[in-house]
């Protein structure tokens, strides 16, 4: 898990922050500080459905499962939890999914 | 603003005679004065702004001094042309037809948006249609981000969310529309010596639904500052046909007929309106529920997105910023 929190805490401030975070904190809410608008969530959605080989439905691209690190980093591991329940695709790479 | 009255229900009315008026005298100071241009050009769509934009041009520099451009393409609704000419013949202004279809062809327009939908419609290819959408804000708690609908030949229709990179590859391409239209405008101008009007309401300026260097160009904006619901009253004044003020607004980009809401605003631009303009006025939400026929949270939402769309949208509306001043030419 603090493997994953890092992991997509390294993407959001890469991509969103362009490198610089500025206190930026982990629970901070990204439509708050206007991080991201509906490309950056598509940006977003596509990077996690690659990176983690998870499915994103329509019913969970909401502000509770992707508004914060904190807030990603529950979401996707527990989307991981739930694909390693199931049959899983070979190779695919996601830290801290078992912690 | 010539206003009527300050309830949040009626103080977005305006008094058409005295705001068609004020922004004549104004349109004739930029065009004649301010630009020393001899008229203006107008892209007309067969829409409710462009319409009203051509009817206040041509009350206020005179009809033989506007321009009016119709500029189709293979995915316009025939309706548009029809509708743009009726526009030029009820001001009996001169005008010009220019098929965009084949610049748009050249520049790989099409193909381009054909094979963005294609990464995540495989199978969209000749004879399909499609529009993109985003669900409406009354209903949907999830972000809202955009889906792509595509009609096969045989009629079947489906409905996919974009990836980034196909929704950004269908915009790329798509903006080639509005970016070719804007480059006809200026060849009349340049010929005419005339200056170019632009058309968006105020909903469309201050929210960016407007492509930069296409839709969104322009050397005068004379409705920026009219919510939508004023335009109509503008529009009824003036006297621009009826059937055009009835047309619902849609975006004419996609080959499926697309209203704005779907694509733009999540929100019908009735309802849209209201609260743009309850936000601008310092309205809290519960004073704008009755007038919008939103729930409180419905308005709050509205708020919030039009808080962050406001954001997203800064670089639309940003005009090229200089590293110095150059306090010479202002």
């Amino acid at each position: 898990m603090p493997d994953l929190q890092h992991e997509l805490r390294s993407y959001i401030v890469e991509n969103y922050l362009f490198g610089q975070d500025n206190g930026f904190q982990d629970g901070d809410s990204f439509w708050e500080l206007g991080l991201m608008d509906s490309t950056g969530v598509l940006e977003l959605i596509s990077y996690l459905e690659e990176k983690y080989a998870i499915s994103l439905e329509s019913s969970e691209i909401i502000p509770e499962n992707l508004d914060s690190i904190e807030k990603l980093t529950h979401f996707v591991s527990r989307k991981i939890a739930e694909s390693t329940a199931s049959p899983v695709a070979p190779g695919v790479h996601f830290p801290g999914a078992n912690q | 603003m010539s206003r009527v009255a300050t309830s949040p229900a009626n103080a977005i009315r305006i008094e058409p005679a005295r705001e068609t008026e004020r922004i004549a005298t104004r349109i004739a100071k930029i065009v004649f004065e301010e630009f020393k241009r001899k008229g203006a050009v107008i892209g007309v769509s067969g829409g409710i702004d462009s319409s009203v934009v051509a009817f206040l041009c041509a009350r206020a520099l005179g009809k033989d001094r506007v321009h009016v451009l119709f500029t189709p393409e293979a995915d316009s609704s025939p309706d548009s042309l029809r509708l743009g000419r009726m526009v030029a013949d009820s001001l009996g202004a001169p005008h010009t037809l220019e098929d965009i279809s084949g610049i748009l062809r050249a520049a790989g327009c099409y193909q381009r948006r054909d094979d963005a939908i294609r990464l995540v419609v495989p199978e969209y290819g000749e004879g399909y249609k499609s529009k993109i959408v985003l669900p409406s804000m009354t209903e949907a708690r999830e972000y809202a981000i955009f889906s792509i609908v595509v009609q096969s030949p045989n009629g079947q229709i489906k409905k996919v969310r974009l990836t980034a990179k196909a929704y950004l590859g269908i915009l790329a391409a798509t903006n080639f529309k509005q970016r070719t239209r804007k480059m006809l405008e200026y060849h009349y101008a340049d010929l005419l010596q005339y200056a170019v009007a632009g058309t968006p309401n105020r909903l469309e300026y201050d929210l960016g639904f407007f492509v930069k260097n296409g839709d969104g160009a322009a050397d005068f904006k004379p409705i920026a500052h009219l919510y939508k619901s004023q335009v109509y009253q503008l529009a009824e004044y003036l006297g621009v046909p009826e059937e055009i003020r009835r047309r619902p607004p849609t975006t004419d980009t996609y080959s499926l007929e697309q209203s704005q809401e779907e694509f733009y605003f999540s929100l019908p631009l009735g309802k849209m309106d209201f609260c743009l303009y309850g936000k601008n006025n310092g309205f809290p939400a519960a004073d704008i529920t009755e007038a919008a026929g939103l729930t409180e949270e419905q308005v709050e939402r509205a708020y919030k997105m039009i808080e962050s769309t406001r954001k997203a949208t800064r670089y639309l509306r940003s005009n090229p910023i200089l590293i110095s001043t150059t306090g010479e030419v202002g």
